[in-house]
């Protein structure tokens, strides 16, 4: 890979050539406001926050989609960039609700953050706002298009990294919105990566609403407990109550989940959920009971068959909710424990 | 001897198949040898000519050409009688002095054989030496000697950016790819010019032609036209072109027995002005929306499928074959030091003469409106004209000496654009020109980046608070901001040309916008909301046709008495005023 | 319409089109893009619904419901604008009576098409009745050939 040096705000630095102007920056430590770019993502160029003014052109460029070129003098803040990031915020928020009092995103939305950095509470510019009747009837993603700033992130990583194509870009112009086929209700996978990456309170989860936002929220870092996967997720509880999952974008998995880690969260509080381990006694009722008697009863049944009917009388079949360690531990107790290689997997079915 | 009847939409309305008919019968009745042949009716743009003399009638006699106007069949006989056998012009109905003015300052290259050869016959456009120019390319020259001939032409892109041709031929040539494109942009996409449906429609083998020579200097093995669905005669004589050019070896495999495989299709455009735009009419050839994307990457290094790329104007590549054959010094022998050659320009508007014209860049508007065009039709003052469509702005009647070329129009806010030259006269309102361009980009904006998206919709509302009359006196500044704003940070040329048709007329009809915004007044009576209706009792012939029309129930009246119009129930929609065939109802 | 699908599903695999091509096919089939027509390409070609749906909302050429059996095609591009289309569109809008931004008889049978620059603005304001061009315009030339098209229908 070949080296190009820049300099940025004065400050020559040497950086791969395939980087664009914003990431040679970021790596130096220089921050450039931006809305519509995400590192997981290919740019997309749309918001224009990102403008930055490189010497010899006569407007401002956009540095999410420029590449670094040798010689390149960048400034990144003058106050005619300035000026100009103002500008796009004023018309963003000129097409905006503007309810952040009720707005589930509050608090964890850039386009807020921004706005409150730069003070623009978008009277500026006043006019036609675009307005959607119609809600999104799926169960889980709560679809605010009111809010959408179409930055693209959604449709990206649907398509990018989620390989599902549930959405697009529709219409043009003002009336431009992200629709599914025919405005249809969202009928997709529902990993939520859409959510996640939205900058907005365009996209929530249905299940999040009025449950809390940031007071007296506690966050857990934790391991989601549905597959041997093993994605890592942030548990947000308040009162002592599961109210959302996310997971952190500098996790292993990337701030990926699918729908059950993202959404399937409710079952922690179902009355339905076991909690002790039950025996089924010979009248065909459930007993509960404790876990030193649950494993002696299994143990004591093993032996049992082991004796009477040899070891290939027994069989075992491991869940894909273990992890691999548990999965190696499984096949060990059947083959060197019980003595059989009957052992399989359920994700091989 | 040869005979030409204008048998264009307006020669035809005039009775031009009658004339023609005429001449037929009586040159069978005389037994004089002449051809007699039709002139424009290959093609539906209209008049490559006069048509306001209709019929025209071309008689080539001994190396002269003669013409005569207004012909009608029963003067047939005499014409035949006394010129074409007696040798003597008929003098009384030679065409008049405007006639010679519309010709002398036209410099026909692009258009030379547009309305003159027949389009659907690759014979008669060899018959012109065409395909010359590509035959001897494709046999004795390299890409090299065609990229320096056309940077010596100086010919620049005709599409509106004006980027010299020969520059992104070189840039093409430069880029390393086994696999390259060359595309034609037929999109036309300016509303209210049509040079480039013209070119096509009239000669569409000298645009393959250029085609083939582009693609061999830069190397590409395969081509597109992207052209608009709206031209479907266009489309359709392109198509039998492709196909007699593929007949004849001179395009598909080693074309013009030579080594090179060059092969063109036609992409169809559904309907998209941004997708005039390069990389969002490369997106719709790959068949998906037309949103552009930033450059760089450039098309020439990475375009269609991440392949170099070139696009050219339909314009720009008519030229080519005769830059070829003559030499680019022939070529940049007409206009300006840094404005070569010649422009088609689509001429329309309230002008006597509206059609389209090919001109030397660096000739000056008044000629243009005043020699070619013949003045303005309905004898008001010409007060202004619109060059360059939705991207450029306006030229008004004091700037009247400027020259048509890049430089000038540029400096005068405006910009040559594809050659959209639309003509206003004292009944226009700047204010509703304006309104009328952001409606069209605002309708047409693809919605990608904010400036533009939200922008440009603020720009339209603004414009119609003032041409409705609820202006404020701060909304020119607000305009100019918004302008700025959407100017310097849209994505791609869309956006940022977009605001050039509201500054350009604030800064020369300012007085227009203020008597909107103080006076509440439109002076040229354009703008509905700003007007007052009234009935003329002394006009009304009492026949109803207001009352039924008014769609707010503001007019009132009996039979066989005058009518009467309620200002407080009126919305000012002005149904009644263009409904009333006495000139009865009024408007302030 | 299954089998002709079928068909434009074969010929677009054989001519390597795209989806505007497919759209353009399918609509010059039956006047509109019906829903069934997408889901089914999308099924068998394995490209996402939501791409066709973006790519048919986008251009202007492209409609989603039925249309008339009769177009009024009127131009709207600028040399027509300056010579009254505003008044003619407004004229036939009231004759055809279409509300707002209506653009079909309640009837289903004529469509009004508003379009930027056919390409004949020497003869500014244009107006197309099922293809026939009428230059030089007027509201009254309109009308007059929406009631012809009505007694023919
Ligand atoms: C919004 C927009 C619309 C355009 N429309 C057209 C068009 O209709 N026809 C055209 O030839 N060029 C059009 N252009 C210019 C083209 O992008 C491109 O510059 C041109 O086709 C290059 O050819 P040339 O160098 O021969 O002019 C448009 C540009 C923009 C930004
Ligand atoms: S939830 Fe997942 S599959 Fe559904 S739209 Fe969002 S990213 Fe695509
Ligand atoms: S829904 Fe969110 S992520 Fe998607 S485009 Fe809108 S703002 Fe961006
Ligand atoms: S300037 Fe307008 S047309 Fe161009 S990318 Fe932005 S929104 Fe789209
Ligand atoms: S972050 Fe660069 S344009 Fe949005
Ligand atoms: S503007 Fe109407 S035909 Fe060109």
């Amino acid at each position: 890979m070949a080296m190009v040096t820049i300099t940025i705000n004065g400050k020559a630095l040497t950086v791969p050539d395939n980087l664009t102007v914003m990431e040679a920056a970021n790596r130096h430590g220089i921050a450039i406001p931006n809305l519509c770019r995400h590192p997981q993502l290919t740019p997309f160029g749309g918001c224009r926050l990102c403008v930055v003014e490189v010497k010899g052109l006569p407007r401002p460029i956009a540095s999410c989609t420029t590449p670094v070129t040798e010689g390149m003098e960048v400034t990144t803040m003058t106050p005619r960039l300035e000026e100009h990031r103002r500008f796009v915020l004023e018309l963003i928020l000129s097409d905006h609700p503007n309810d952040c009092m009720t707005c589930q995103a509050t608090g964890s939305c850039q386009l807020q953050e921004l706005a409150y950095t730069y003070g623009v509470k978008g009277e500026r510019y006043p006019g036609e706002r675009r307005i959607y009747s119609k809600r999104d009837g799926n169960p889980f993603i709560e679809r605010d298009l009111e809010k959408c700033i179409l930055c693209g992130r959604c449709v990206k990583i649907c398509d990018e990294v989620q390989g599902v194509e549930a959405i697009d870009f529709g219409y043009r112009g003002f009336k431009a919105k992200i629709t599914t086929p025919f405005e249809d209700d969202l009928d997709c996978e529902f990993c939520g990566q859409c959510v996640s990456v939205c900058p907005t309170g365009a996209l929530t989860g249905k299940l999040w609403k009025g449950k809390g936002r940031y007071e007296g929220v506690r966050e857990t870092e934790t391991v989601c407990p549905y597959c041997g996967t093993g994605c890592n997720i942030t548990v947000h509880a308040r009162n002592n109550e599961i109210i959302r999952i996310s997971s952190k974008p500098w996790a292993w998995n990337e701030g990926l989940l699918c729908v059950k880690g993202r959404f399937g969260y409710p079952f922690v509080k179902s009355p339905e959920r076991l909690t002790k381990p039950l025996i089924r006694r010979a009248s065909g009722n459930f007993e509960e009971t404790s876990w030193t008697a649950a494993l002696e009863y299994v143990s004591a049944w093993l032996k049992k068959i082991r004796e009477e009917r040899g070891p290939d009388a027994i069989g075992g079949l491991s869940s894909a909710r273990c992890t691999n360690e548990e999965n190696y531990l499984f096949q060990k107790l059947l083959r060197a424990g019980v003595g059989t290689n009957n052992v399989d997997h359920c994700a091989r079915l | 001897m040869i005979i030409r009847v204008c048998m264009g939409p307006a020669g035809i309305a005039a009775g031009g198949k009658q004339v023609l008919d005429a001449f037929n019968a009586e040159l069978g009745r005389t037994q004089v040898a002449a051809k007699v042949l039709e002139n424009c009716s290959s093609h539906q743009v209209g008049c490559l000519g006069l048509c306001a003399r209709d019929v025209l009638v071309e008689v080539h006699r001994d190396g002269t050409k003669t013409v005569y106007q207004y012909v009608k069949p029963d003067m047939v006989a005499r014409i035949v009688q006394e010129h074409l056998i007696g040798g003597k012009v008929v003098k009384d109905w030679l065409v008049d002095a405007a006639y010679d003015s519309f010709y002398r300052k036209q410099v026909k290259v692009v258009l030379a054989d547009c309305g003159r050869i027949d389009p659907e016959s690759i014979d008669a456009y060899e018959s012109v030496k065409g395909y010359e120019a590509a035959r001897d390319v494709l046999a004795s020259r390299t890409p090299e000697e065609i990229i320096e001939e056309i940077k010596m032409s100086g010919l620049r892109g005709r599409g509106g950016a004006g980027f010299p041709t020969g520059l992104k031929w070189e840039l093409g040539r430069k880029a390393k790819s086994d696999v390259k494109y060359i595309i034609c942009n037929a999109d036309e996409g300016d509303p209210g010019a049509f040079m480039d449906r013209a070119v096509i429609e009239g000669s569409p083998h000298a645009v393959i032609e250029g085609m083939i020579i582009g693609a061999y200097a830069i190397q590409a093995g395969h081509g597109y036209v992207y052209i608009r669905a709206e031209y479907p005669l266009a489309v359709e004589r392109l198509r039998m072109a492709l196909d007699q050019a593929r007949s004849r070896g001179y395009l598909g495999k080693g074309i013009f027995r030579s080594k090179f495989d060059f092969d063109i299709k036609i992409k169809l455009g559904a309907g998209a002005f941004v997708c005039g735009e390069e990389t969002a009419l490369i997106a719709s050839i790959e068949g998906q929306r037309g949103m552009p994307r930033p450059k760089p990457p450039f098309p020439v290094n990475k375009g269609l499928w991440q392949k170099p790329t070139v696009i050219n104007n339909v314009e720009t590549l008519a030229n080519i074959p005769h830059i070829i054959r003559n030499g680019c010094g022939w070529y940049a022998g007409f206009g300006t030091e840094r404005s070569r050659g010649t422009k088609v320009f689509a001429l329309t508007g309230k002008i006597k003469n509206p059609g389209l014209i090919e001109v030397p860049m660096g000739i000056t508007l008044r000629e243009i409106i005043e020699e070619i065009g013949g003045g303005i039709e309905s004898g008001k003052p010409f007060k202004a004209v619109q060059t360059g469509g939705p991207s450029g702005g306006c030229i008004p009647a004091s700037m009247m000496d400027i020259t048509m070329d890049y430089e000038a129009l540029a400096k005068a806010g405006s910009i040559v654009g594809s050659g959209g030259m639309i003509v206003l006269d004292a009944d226009d309102c700047m204010v509703n020109v304006a309104k009328y361009f952001v409606q069209f980009t605002q309708a047409e904006s693809c919605g990608k980046c904010v400036p533009c998206r939200v922008g440009t919709k603020r720009l339209l509302e603004t414009l119609e608070r003032i041409t409705s009359g609820k202006g404020s006196p701060n909304d020119i500044e607000l305009l100019e901001e918004l302008s700025g704003g959407i100017k310097s940070l849209s994505l791609c040329g869309l956006g940022q040309t977009a605001p050039n048709p509201v500054l350009s007329t604030i800064k020369y009809f300012r007085d227009e916008y203020d008597a909107h915004i103080r006076d509440r007044k439109c002076p040229a009576k354009v703008c509905k909301g700003l007007l007052t209706y009234s009935i003329d009792a002394a006009k009304c012939k009492a026949c109803g046709s207001c009352l039924k029309a008014c769609p707010s129930g503001a007019v009132s009246g009996e039979k066989k008495k005058p009518h009467k119009i309620d200002p407080a129930k009126c919305v000012r929609c002005g149904a009644c005023f263009d409904v009333c065939k006495f000139g009865a109802v009024e408007r302030e | 319409m299954e089998s002709r699908l079928r068909e434009l599903i074969e010929r677009h695999r054989e001519t390597g089109g795209n989806i505007i091509s497919l759209l353009q096919d399918t609509q010059e089939a039956f006047g509109y893009i019906p829903r069934d027509a997408v889901m089914l390409f999308s099924r068998e070609l394995g490209i996402a619904a939501s791409r066709f749906y973006g790519v048919a909302t986008f251009y202007a050429q492209f409609r989603l419901k039925p249309v008339g059996r009769h177009k009024v095609t009127a131009c709207c591009g600028t040399a027509c604008h300056v010579r009254g289309a505003d008044r003619i569109i407004s004229g036939i809008q009231r004759e055809l009576h279409l509300a707002g931004e209506q653009d079909t008889t309640d009837d289903g049978l004529i469509t009004l098409d508003k379009v930027a620059c056919l390409g004949f603005c020497s003869f500014a304001p244009v107006v197309l009745v099922d293809g026939a061009v009428h230059g030089k315009a007027t509201t009254d030339i309109a009308i007059r050939e929406i009631k012809n098209l009505r007694k023919k229908i």
